[in-house]
């Protein structure tokens, strides 16, 4: 008998059972009809070669596994990030039990999100019903100061009009009358989650610079608005730029930050509201001297309403790496005046430290990245500053725009010489390039285990989303202290690579 | 193996009240219905006494899915060598990606496609001049990347139905070209109220594309029979399927959990189906009862009562042989299952559950549980009908709280009045579960383990509850400077 009481056997250890080899063995064999093994094996072997990779790169219409989400999850996202703030799904119901369970699954965490549970009827008749009892209920319910709605789909194809609809919602009284509803319209069928993040980090400021008596003042003080955008790491990347800040002295106000909603202690009480940027700040932001986006992909939109509010506006690629966080530094001390100061250098000086001791170890390993358009930039960076060699960077949403700075960055290295871009690409194509022009380690999120898999390269996860490992989003990967742990771990794969792979070579001390 | 004991009708209703009396008016009319407790019926039956399967109210934050989810993530997805096209935009297919654990053996990408996520991925253009034509275009292109594919799945979500797109057409043209199964599966997330209209549709697509579509070469055995709706979570239908072979029954398709498109063909060759899920899959039997004649018998392999109970109840359904090996079969788990309520009971005896799961587990779990000497004081279903209702009342007692497609705000504020030992459900319920100090298991995923099914699956069942009640974390939520 596989089981026992004494020790029970869960699905990794029951199923390499005996008598579960045999069954799975036996109902292969009598029941499915598979392709014989030696066909199997051949077309596998078929998969790893140039011929499969020139048929693969020439796809037009299907894309397999590819890594964006779709519009709605960044709105979500980016209206989490405000206090006491519900976002507001309109359209189909499943959706926004998606975006709950995605982020649920990276952050380890509860996600809050209301859906106005539109059907058939909806699709006919539109969408205003929906949301005349949607927005009554969830404010009845669930108390929130703001109520932040992006669309699906759904309610794109069929052309809802959610200024109107909210509006009718007030004169219904289901809501009160000042009641902020600011709103995004996120069609997934265009751009991808980081659009979606700037079109509802728009819509709230616009919401409240433009309709609700925000008032432009004559003088800018010195304060900047810090907008973080999509980041899986928001949760310590989002203190550790606010601690960055304060050491600094600058005055700041950071838009939509998680860093509180998603991570709440285990004291006995559930909090659904935590932390994130108040109202009264969102609406005060208007009167910044500056905004600086530190993901140029997730506010392209935003900054341009930042700009025509007479800010100054500064887009960064994710302050990660010795010059991801150097360029943020140096922004920020050119907007504010206030000098970068001595602990922060030393920080840096720290960091480089470490790198000295370790370059050795890195110096001309071959990397894969994929992952989102800010993140693949900086993380490609980064490996030039290690000595490592990004050969294959891919973005499946990144822009025309992301792959020529892309291209540039490499450009500017002898250690990008050999690396090359793959925009709108996706993680089918990615296994051609590993398996016909392998790398020593593939970065990137969880989707790819099943690359490492495959290919027997080991992967490093870093980017979004993380399912299959805990808490790596609480710890920091921007600014020094984030890049100190982001070359731990890619020096933990490398060592680990090492040990496994030679009894000689077996070295105490490395 | 019983336990007796009534839960508090009073207690309860006046959690209701409350709960229904923070709604506006319009909603808690319409919550009104779906919340109750388990009570003695007209006809000396107990009843839930709730409405079920209706609209979700907008705004309430309803646990439920959608069509599609229903469609790709339960019934097709799983069928292993087929390749699944979520046809739309990118999120639907994004978010579904290798969620619903369905273990199944294979060569991902090869020969099987259960863990990839193969999308249309619609653009502007498609929404404005339709997909119709790239959809043809990237089922041609799938052949060459997959040539070892079975057939395909064309899984449509929110936008096709809307501009009119005719995936059957598309999806009869290229059966024909590739001479395999292309079938067409119109669930897109607006249709229904919940999953439970896509596995509706899904059910509907077998028995229009996929049976009686080529001849089926089979010698038909006297003990041939389908283990119908396991999804196979966690490897689930595999310690099913080993029992039902002990006890000399051939398993001739799996459903859909680690099944080939071969299993499916084949099932109307069965004498029996077997049906697990009865929500998501009591369409076909249904279907195959009336134009095959197959009978078919709804079991439960969760803990040691039910499993033992389904033994004699599908084997009565047959000769003496089986019968008599029935007996065998049960009687050979008898040391391992007292080995393991031993075990495990001591450490979870009286301990009270409240599951919100989908359409099955919220009955067919109660008895595990109690079989562990745990009690059942609320449970509640996302999608169930009314038929799963009626089969739910007999498995619970008088007073136990029910909640049909329970909002957030209605299940925190449950939580909250009854502090349970445990709560069962999903994982959007699991966090802020935790945080409240309350003990949580994802029953959807098994919360990563499983299998939970059969004798074998049994004892992971009873470790993982125990894991989550006695885990010492709970004891550390108050600073002791606090307490």
């Amino acid at each position: 008998m596989p089981q026992s009481a004494e020790k029970v056997k869960d699905h990794i250890a029951l199923f390499q059972e005996p008598e579960y080899k045999d069954l799975l063995a036996a109902k292969k064999e009598a029941f499915e009809c598979r392709h014989p093994d030696e066909v199997v094996a051949a077309q596998l072997e078929y998969s790893k070669g140039w011929e499969y990779r020139e048929k693969n790169f020439a796809r037009e219409h299907a894309v397999i596994n590819p890594h964006k989400a779709c519009q709605p999850l960044g709105a979500v996202f980016a209206a989490t990030g405000f206090a006491e703030t519900m976002p507001y799904v309109h359209g189909s119901q499943g959706c926004a039990a998606y975006f709950r369970s995605h982020f649920a699954r990276h952050f380890k965490e509860s996600s809050v999100c209301v859906s106005d549970s539109m059907t058939e009827d909806a699709a006919v008749f539109g969408g205003m019903t929906n949301i005349v009892e949607g927005l009554q209920n969830c404010y009845t319910l669930y108390k929130p100061k703001m109520i932040a709605m992006s669309t699906t789909c759904m309610a794109e194809v069929i052309g809802d009009d959610l200024q109107a609809f909210i509006a009718a919602a007030k004169e219904k009284e289901s809501i009160p009358a000042d009641f902020p509803v600011p709103f995004a319209h996120t069609p997934s069928f265009v751009g991808s989650h980081v659009v979606g993040y700037d079109n509802m980090i728009k819509g709230i400021l616009q919401y409240f610079w433009d309709r609700d008596n925000g008032a432009l003042t004559a003088t800018k003080g010195t304060r900047i608005n810090v907008i973080p955008g999509f980041d899986g790491y928001a949760v310590a990347n989002n203190r550790e730029i606010k601690r960055m800040l304060d050491t600094m002295g600058v005055d700041y106000t950071m838009i939509s930050d998680v860093s509180e909603v998603w991570d709440t202690p285990t004291d006995g009480t559930y909090r659904m509201y935590d932390g994130g940027t108040s109202l009264d700040d969102t609406r005060a932001a208007l009167n910044a001297k500056a905004t600086v986006a530190l993901q140029q992909f997730c506010s392209e939109k935003t900054l341009e309403l930042c700009a025509s509010k007479g800010q100054d506006v500064v887009a960064l690629n994710h302050p990660l790496g010795i010059g991801g966080t150097d360029a943020f530094l140096m922004e920020v001390s050119k907007l504010t005046g206030k000098a970068i100061p001595e602990a922060l250098e030393k920080e840096r000086g720290r960091l480089v430290d470490a790198i000295a001791d370790s370059q050795a170890w890195l110096h001309g390993k071959r990397f894969a990245v994929f992952g989102d358009p800010d993140f693949v930039l900086a993380m490609t960076g980064f490996l030039l500053e290690l000595g490592g060699e990004p050969a294959h960077v891919l973005c499946t949403n990144g822009s025309a725009e992301w792959e020529a700075k892309a291209k540039a960055l490499l450009a500017s290295s002898p250690f990008g010489a050999g690396g090359q871009v793959y925009r709108g690409k996706d993680l089918w194509h990615m296994r051609s390039l590993l398996f016909t022009e392998p790398t020593d380690f593939i970065i990137g999120s969880s989707y790819g285990k099943y690359l490492e898999k495959d290919t027997g390269i080991p992967l490093i996860r870093l980017g979004f989303p993380i399912f299959d490992r805990h808490h790596h989003h609480r710890f920091p990967t921007f600014g020094y202290a984030g890049a100190l742990r982001i070359l731990v771990e890619i020096l933990d794969r490398v060592f680990e690579v090492a040990d496994a792979s030679s009894d000689i070579s077996y070295d105490l001390t490395r | 193996m019983s336990l007796d004991y009534t839960n508090d009708t009073a207690f309860n209703e006046g959690l209701i009240k409350e709960v229904l009396d923070a709604h506006p008016d319009k909603a808690a009319k319409k919550r009104a219905r779906h919340l109750g407790t388990v009570k003695q019926g007209g006809d000396g039956n107990p009843t839930c006494g709730v409405k079920s399967n209706v609209k979700s109210v907008p705004g309430v934050m309803t646990v439920r899915g959608c069509a599609y989810a229903g469609a790709k993530g339960v019934v097709w997805g799983p069928v292993k060598d087929m390749v699944h096209i979520s046809h739309g935009p990118i999120g639907c297919g994004q978010y579904s990606w290798s969620q619903r654990r369905n273990y199944f053996t294979g060569t991902v990408g090869i020969d099987s496609f259960v863990t990839m996520q193969v999308t249309s991925d619609f653009q502007e253009r498609d929404i404005v001049f339709g997909g119709d034509k790239n959809l043809d275009k990237m089922i041609d292109e799938l052949e060459v990347m997959f040539p070892l594919n079975n057939g395909i799945s064309i899984l449509s979500e929110c936008p096709i139905g809307l501009i009119g797109d005719d995936i059957e057409a598309v999806a009869k043209k290229k059966a024909k070209d590739l001479g395999k199964p292309v079938v067409p599966v119109r669930c897109e997330g607006f249709r229904g109220v919940s999953q439970s209209l896509g596995h509706h549709i899904a059910n509907d697509v077998i028995r229009d594309w996929v049976f009686d579509k080529k001849e089926i070469v089979w010698e038909t055995g006297p003990y041939d029979v389908n283990l119908i709706a396991d999804y196979n979570i966690g490897g689930d239908a595999w310690p099913s399927r080993k029992l039902l072979e002990e006890m000399g029954l051939r398993v001739i398709g799996s459903w859909s959990g680690d099944a080939t498109l071969a299993e499916m063909e084949r099932a109307p060759k069965a004498r029996m189906n077997l049906i697990h899920c009865y929500r998501s899959m009591n369409y076909i039997c249904r279907h195959m009862e009336e134009k095959y004649g197959i009978p078919w018998i709804e079991y439960n392999f969760f803990g040691p009562t039910q499993i033992a109970a389904s033994l004699r109840k599908i084997a009565a359904a047959f000769d003496e042989t089986i019968q008599a090996n029935a007996e065998k079969v049960i009687a050979k788990y008898e040391s391992l299952v007292e080995g393991v309520i031993a075990k495990y009971k001591p450490r979870l005896d009286g301990k009270t559950v409240m599951l919100f799961v989908g359409g099955l587990r919220p009955r067919h779990t109660a008895t595990a549980y109690e079989d562990l000497g745990m009690k059942i004081v609320g449970s509640g279903y996302e999608f169930a009908h009314n038929d799963d209702y009626q089969r739910t009342a007999h498995y619970l007692k008088e007073g136990t709280l029910i909640y049909d497609d329970v909002s957030e705000f209605e299940f925190e504020k449950f939580i909250e009045g009854i502090r349970p030992d445990l709560v069962g459900s999903g994982i959007k319920e699991k966090y802020s579960t935790q945080k409240m100090g309350v003990p949580f298991r994802q029953m959807h995923s098994w919360d990563y383990s499983g299998p939970y099914h059969g004798y074998d699956g049994f004892a992971v069942f009873a470790r993982d509850m125990d894991m989550a009640i006695n885990a010492p974390v709970w004891t550390k939520l108050k600073a002791p400077w606090k307490a």
